[in-house]
């Protein structure tokens, strides 16, 4: 395999895990902030 | 005599092509209203840089500074324009339907499958570098400024090809997903129902989410600050709830103005010389790949979770994860009501979308956080 490929490879493997790793901190921040945000209820 | 003749004489038949070029990019724009707004300006742009030794553009021979050269040097290169048009697109952008289903988050992530998938590819059948196969890559981010951005830094040479290719695969999303999730999917799965249960989010939700989103993207992918920044600072405008003057002219004014000139400037990359190339061909062809990519990653992925998922997703929603927004999520729900007209789930589709516009920046500032 050249080193170029290698390197698109890793370029792959950084890519795709770092957005994952982004959204899923995303996401547990965004169910953190609707929790300690939520609307209160009338009764 | 010879002074009225000495452009026609210099007329080559590669400056008539670029010619239709542009009046083929102004007629998509004007008669099949793709995208009018960038492809408008740039189909006239395109005419006007292929005039010979004309003063729009800076001609080597006398190395007077064309207009567009000086707009391309304040605009382009500096990533000025693509920048301010995203405060506008954040103005925009209603985080909503993503806070009321935080899940779909995930989604926006596994469609930038595309983005990398289409760099292996290019690096595996063409001899380009890989910050060209990046380049062409970032295409598939379905977001038209930050391929502009990306592309400006890492292949200044392809901006033109790039752009063009960007904006009409973006504007062309209502025929090219349809057909890929299509294939991809049963009809069952299709005419899955996914139950919706609006949440109510605050306005301090609303408020806080894009300082988050800074935050995050700032730490994680700092590359992707300026694009990142930008856009949430768009979107704080219009959340804020005190700056509504301000948040309607990002969303009206700015980014019109900023489309304009955006259009006209990019036009100058679009010179015979640097267009009419097999570059730009494989530009054209791994652009479309990358789209259809994305949206398989996206259905693949939404397939992948109902394999542990109780209640399961209907696998088109997760081809909104691509950032063509809103017109991926109206495409999904436009064929999840072919196939039953009863099922609604244009919400879940436009979270997916939202997600997407986030993803895409943040893929960008990881392509050049790799490179820099």
């Amino acid at each position: 395999m050249s080193d170029i490929m290698v390197k698109a490879l890793e370029l792959m493997g950084v890519g795709m895990g770092g957005i994952f790793v982004v959204m899923i901190l995303l996401y547990g921040i965004s169910q953190v902030l609707l929790k300690l945000t939520a609307p209160k209820k009338d009764n | 005599m010879s002074i009225l003749l000495e452009g026609l004489l210099s007329f080559t038949w590669q400056q008539a092509v670029m010619m239709l070029i542009g009046c083929a990019l102004m007629y998509l724009g004007i008669k099949k209203e793709y995208e009018p707004t960038l492809l408008v300006p740039m189909g006239l742009g395109t005419i006007l840089v292929n005039f010979p030794m004309s003063g729009i553009i800076t001609q080597p021979s006398t190395g007077v500074e064309g207009v567009l050269n000086v707009l391309f040097d304040a605009g382009i290169s500096t990533e000025l324009f693509p920048l301010l048009i995203f405060i506008g697109i954040g103005a925009m952008i209603d985080f909503g339907p993503l806070l009321q289903n935080p899940f779909m988050m995930l989604f926006g992530a596994a469609a930038q499958f595309g983005i990398f998938a289409t760099v292996v590819l290019i690096v595996a059948v063409t001899g380009l570098t890989l910050p060209e196969a990046a380049s062409m890559g970032i295409i598939a981010a379905a977001d038209g400024p930050t391929s502009i951005f990306v592309a400006g830094k890492l292949a200044p040479n392809l901006l033109g090809p790039i752009t063009v290719a960007a904006y009409s695969y973006m504007a062309l999303v209502p025929i090219i997903q349809p057909p890929v999730i299509t294939a991809l999917t049963t009809k069952k799965e299709r005419m899955i129902h996914m139950k919706y249960e609006p949440k109510d989010v605050s306005k301090t939700a609303k408020i806080l989410f894009p300082l988050l989103i800074t935050f995050v993207a700032g730490f994680t992918a700092p590359m992707s600050l300026p694009l990142i920044g930008f856009l949430m600072f768009g979107n704080l405008l219009r959340e804020c709830g005190v700056l509504d003057r301000l948040s309607a002219s990002a969303q009206n004014e700015l980014v019109n103005i900023i489309s304009i000139l955006l259009g006209l400037t990019i036009a100058t990359k679009m010179t015979a010389g640097e267009f009419l190339n097999v570059k730009t061909l494989l530009i054209i062809a791994f652009g479309l790949l990358g789209f259809v990519f994305d949206t398989a990653g996206g259905v693949i992925f939404a397939k992948l979770l109902n394999l542990f998922r109780k209640e399961k997703i209907n696998p088109m929603v997760g081809a909104a994860g691509i950032s063509a927004f809103p017109m991926s999520s109206r495409v999904i729900q436009k064929m999840a009501t072919k196939e039953d007209p009863t099922n609604f789930i244009l919400m879940h589709a436009a979270g997916a979308n939202v997600s997407g516009q986030i993803a895409s920046v943040v893929a960008g500032g990881l392509l050049l956080s790799f490179f820099m």
